[in-house]
């Protein structure tokens, strides 16, 4: 075991990690960067929607019924419905990066939809009430009374979702990414054990790393006047890999 | 006049002979939790077999505790706890506890079992054969007033919140134990849905003669309910044990005096019953009933009213001759409510508070199916207050050997 | 995809049927053991966790922490020791199993009214009546709901276990699907993992529905 562990401190050091293709820097960066797009893409489309149904109270169904879906096909089973659609329409460029991001964005709207509406329905309706009683205009009212107060759910439900893009980005490898699954495939084919461990070793690393960022971010981002426990769901029903977030909304 | 039998306990009492209760004796029973002030402290307390004694005080003075002691829920620090003599300690605790019946205030019957299965608990923890149990369900069912047929595989879930309470006791009674514990029973009802329950509750104790012991914290239903009221102080010091009567009579200290408030004259209203008074028949009149019919009997009554009674007899409201044209049928809704109906054992304060709430200052009176029996009016009252208190007390004392229903003109 | 190859062929899952049927076996047969093993020992620790409070903290931790790690590293991670194998495999589906059922039970336990507990002791129920004739009767449909969950849940993970050679309907999606170029089987995989999904979902809540007619009557 000890000699194990001593051979894996080696891959890492080893000067085939460091130059030429496929270095660890460069999947390291490639897996952050679809990570980081995903993300951005996908909070670029859940928060509106959760928004809307959060303010206006309606599509709530539809915001149950995202989670479900979500929650019933697998990362993988993204990747492979829009793999063959990429690369029919795109050639080259459909591959790797491309249907890794749309796998990903798929994986990460539920859970920032159920909590921004979660979180939106969770503000008091005296509260929206004084807000329009001092002549707040619908989006004033969204943007500086509903989202400040729900922001603690908001931002938890953000959380999970850059935790489960962050842990499911490796497997976009098998689409040709550029991510640490990268060596782990090629690991498994060779039955590289050492090469295989070491790059897992990495995957948790870079997961943990973004859990605790997210979480110095939602302290960071916190008005002290809503500190309490009420901020977000507690471990297991965060996102991660393939688990589904717990409904919120449920 | 006749005599009007309480139809809502079957004749047919399925419960074992009256005194089927046990004697409760509670000796230097302290209870404490860690260094703090004693919970219980040194309390001493003999309950009569087939007595109801009201354990009843402010928060924090132990009423639970004690009561929860005698079942081995919480086990007393120091002390002995005996029924019939037998010390309860000795007893595994589980074995006690299915002796003794249990009713709490929020009920807790078995959401995933029928109304059987609940009922059937103990005697099943029991062994008794099949067939014993299914027969004890539905004497008890009928006994706390609910139709087998109708409720026997409903769902708590499916049940009104009296309705449950009466489960409850049910429950409590199933294996016929000879104590029964009560914990704030009736606190979770409305008032009046309370009365009911309580008067219910009467009826059924003057049939089984359990030795019961109640907590409750208001002391209008511990001088309803008690033979013996046990009256506890903070820190689970027993101020005074005795009867109700003699409670507000001669209070022993300062603290009861405090307690039982500033009305206890008021109060010794509380002690005498609805089925002490004289009782009359007034005018009735049907739903249905011909205007030429109904006004000859609205005349012929003494103050210019009948009462309108339904199908089934029960009441309905007042009416007096302007109310009703001579070619017209009598409807609900020419009646005028009266105050909520009264029942025998409903006292004598709550009967006066209803009664000055009505227009016509009569009390209807009915039995436990709502049937009416009668009418009782405030002047009766004001006659009952001049008979000596400790009379009408003797009479309520003897309820439970058949003389309830002689009381009752 | 392949030149000249139609998107989808209806063909190729008719000629291979028992090939699916053989991976729809395998999904279920490496589903089904990380349930059952992960719920019956979910049960022991959430039945100690009820007699010891204090280990709630510590085992929410642990199964957090388990949590955390990704799915594709847990399943390689383990390797090293275990090997290629199903045990490898079923330690890490085993594992996220527990992670959702083990607070789940618990809560389910906890959601008990205490007035029903307090009846049942007045009753005389000793404490393992308790348990199995009051307290878990009464936490049948929490209980079955996180079951629910767990079971879409490691569904989904199984489709990645066949990155360690394990098949199962990620084969259909990996292995030919992607690898080879050939959308029919993914999407045909896709499908299965869905369908297999609701259905056992839905067979779960029939199930519960029956064990528990009293559910149905609540608020009636």
């Amino acid at each position: 075991m000890i000699e194990f562990l001593g051979e894996v401190l080696a891959w890492y050091t080893d000067p085939a990690q460091w130059t030429g293709r496929d270095t660890l820097p460069q999947l390291i960066f490639g897996q952050v960067l679809l990570a980081a797009a995903s993300l951005a893409v996908a909070m670029a489309i859940a928060v509106p929607i959760g928004l809307y149904i959060g303010h206006t109270g309606r599509g709530a169904g539809v915001a149950v019924a995202m989670s479900n879906i979500g929650r019933a096909i697998p990362s993988l089973g993204w990747l492979g419905i829009v793999y063959p659609i990429t690369t029919a329409l795109l050639q080259r460029t459909g591959h790797g990066f491309l249907p890794g991001l749309i796998a990903l964005v798929a994986l990460g709207i539920p859970p920032i939809v159920t909590n921004t509406y979660a979180g939106l329905r969770e503000v008091d309706r005296d509260l929206q009430e004084a807000g329009r009683g001092v002549g707040m205009s619908e989006m004033q009212l969204l943007t500086r009374v509903e989202v400040p107060v729900a922001l603690p759910v908001l931002l938890a439900g953000i959380r999970s979702s850059a935790v489960a893009i962050m842990a499911t980005a490796p497997l976009m490898s098998i689409v040709g990414a550029d991510t640490l699954g990268t060596y782990i495939l090629a690991g498994l084919d060779l039955s590289d054990e050492v090469q295989v461990f070491a790059a897992a070793l990495l995957v948790v690393v870079l997961a943990l790393l973004t859990e605790v960022a997210f979480a110095l971010l939602e302290r960071r981002l916190t008005s002290p006047g809503l500190a309490g426990p009420a901020a977000g769901p507690t471990l297991p029903q965060r996102v991660f890999g393939d688990a589904p977030a717990r409904d919120p909304a449920a | 006049m006749t005599s009007a039998p309480d139809t809502t306990i079957p004749r047919s009492a399925p419960s074992p002979a009256p005194g089927s209760g046990a004697v409760v004796a509670l000796e230097h029973v302290t209870k404490r939790y860690g260094d703090a002030p004693p919970a219980v402290d040194d309390l001493s307390l003999t309950i009569n077999a087939g007595e109801i004694c009201v354990l009843v005080g402010p928060s924090g003075c132990g009423k639970t505790t004690t009561m929860k002691m005698i079942n081995r829920l919480i086990e007393p620090t120091s002390g002995r706890i005996t029924i019939d003599g037998e010390d309860v300690a000795r007893l595994p605790a589980v074995e006690l506890r299915r002796r003794i019946g249990y009713v709490i205030q929020q009920v807790g019957l078995f959401p995933h079992m029928t109304v059987t299965d609940n009922v059937a608990v103990v005697p099943r923890l029991l062994r008794w054969p099949a067939a014993r149990i299914r027969e004890r369900v539905d004497e008890l069912l009928e006994l706390v007033g609910l139709d087998p047929a109708a409720y026997a595989g409903r769902y708590p879930a499916a049940l009104s919140g009296g309705e449950r309470q009466r489960i409850g006791v049910a429950r409590a009674l199933a294996a016929d134990p000879p104590v029964m514990l009560m914990d704030e029973p009736f606190g979770a009802v409305d008032p009046i849905r309370r009365e009911r329950l309580q008067n219910e509750f009467l009826r059924l104790q003057a049939q089984v003669r359990k030795t019961v012991v109640f907590v409750t914290h208001d002391v209008d239903e511990a001088i309803k309910m008690a033979d013996r009221i046990a009256i506890l102080q903070r820190g689970g010091v027993l101020a005074q044990y005795d009867t109700p009567d003699a409670i507000l009579a001669h209070p022993a200290s300062e603290f009861v005096e405090h307690f039982v408030g500033a009305d206890r004259g008021l109060k010794r209203l509380s002690l005498g019953r609805v089925r002490d008074l004289p009782l009359q028949q007034p005018a009735i009149v049907r739903v249905g009933e011909r205007g030429a019919e109904a006004l000859p009997k609205i005349a012929a009554s003494a103050d210019g009213h009948a009462l309108v009674i339904d199908d089934a007899d029960r009441p309905l409201g007042w009416i007096d001759a302007g109310d009703v044209a001579p070619d017209a049928v009598v409807t609900e809704e020419a009646a005028t409510p009266g105050s909520p109906p009264l029942q025998p054992e409903t006292t004598l304060r709550d009967a006066l508070s209803a009664m000055l709430l009505s227009s016509v200052q009569l009390g209807v009176v009915v039995d436990g199916h709502d049937r009416v029996l009668g009418v009782v009016s405030v002047d009766a009252i004001s006659d009952a207050l001049r008979a000596p208190v400790d009379a009408s007390r003797a009479s309520i004392d003897g309820a439970g050997d058949g003389q309830a229903e002689a009381s009752v003109p | 995809m392949r030149e000249g190859q139609p998107f989808f062929r209806v063909d190729w899952v008719i000629e291979n049927a028992d090939v699916l049927a053989r991976r729809i076996g395998e999904q279920l047969f490496i589903t089904g053991i990380a349930i059952v093993i992960g719920f019956l020992l979910s049960f022991a620790v959430a039945l100690l966790v009820r007699r010891y409070p204090r280990l709630y903290g510590p085992v929410l931790g642990a199964t957090g922490l388990f949590y955390s790690i990704p799915s594709i590293a847990l399943f390689v991670l383990l390797i090293p020791i275990t090997g290629l194998s199903l045990l490898t495999a079923e330690i890490a589906l085993v594992g996220y199993a527990m992670v959702i059922l083990v607070r789940n039970i618990v809560t389910a336990l906890r959601t008990v009214p205490p007035e029903v507990l307090e009846a049942a002791d007045g009753m005389g129920y000793t404490a393992s009546q308790r348990l199995w004739r009051v307290e878990l009767p009464i936490a049948v449909p929490i209980i079955v709901a996180g079951l629910r969950i767990a079971t879409v849940t490691i569904m989904g993970l199984v489709t990645i276990a066949t990155l360690i050679g394990m098949g199962g309907l990620g084969y259909l999606i990996v292995n030919i699907g992607i690898s080879q170029r050939f959308p029919t089987a993914t999407l045909v995989g896709v499908t299965l993992v869905v369908v297999l999904s609701v259905i056992i979902d839905a067979a779960l809540l029939f199930g519960q529905r029956r064990l528990t007619p009293w559910s149905a009557a609540r608020g009636a």
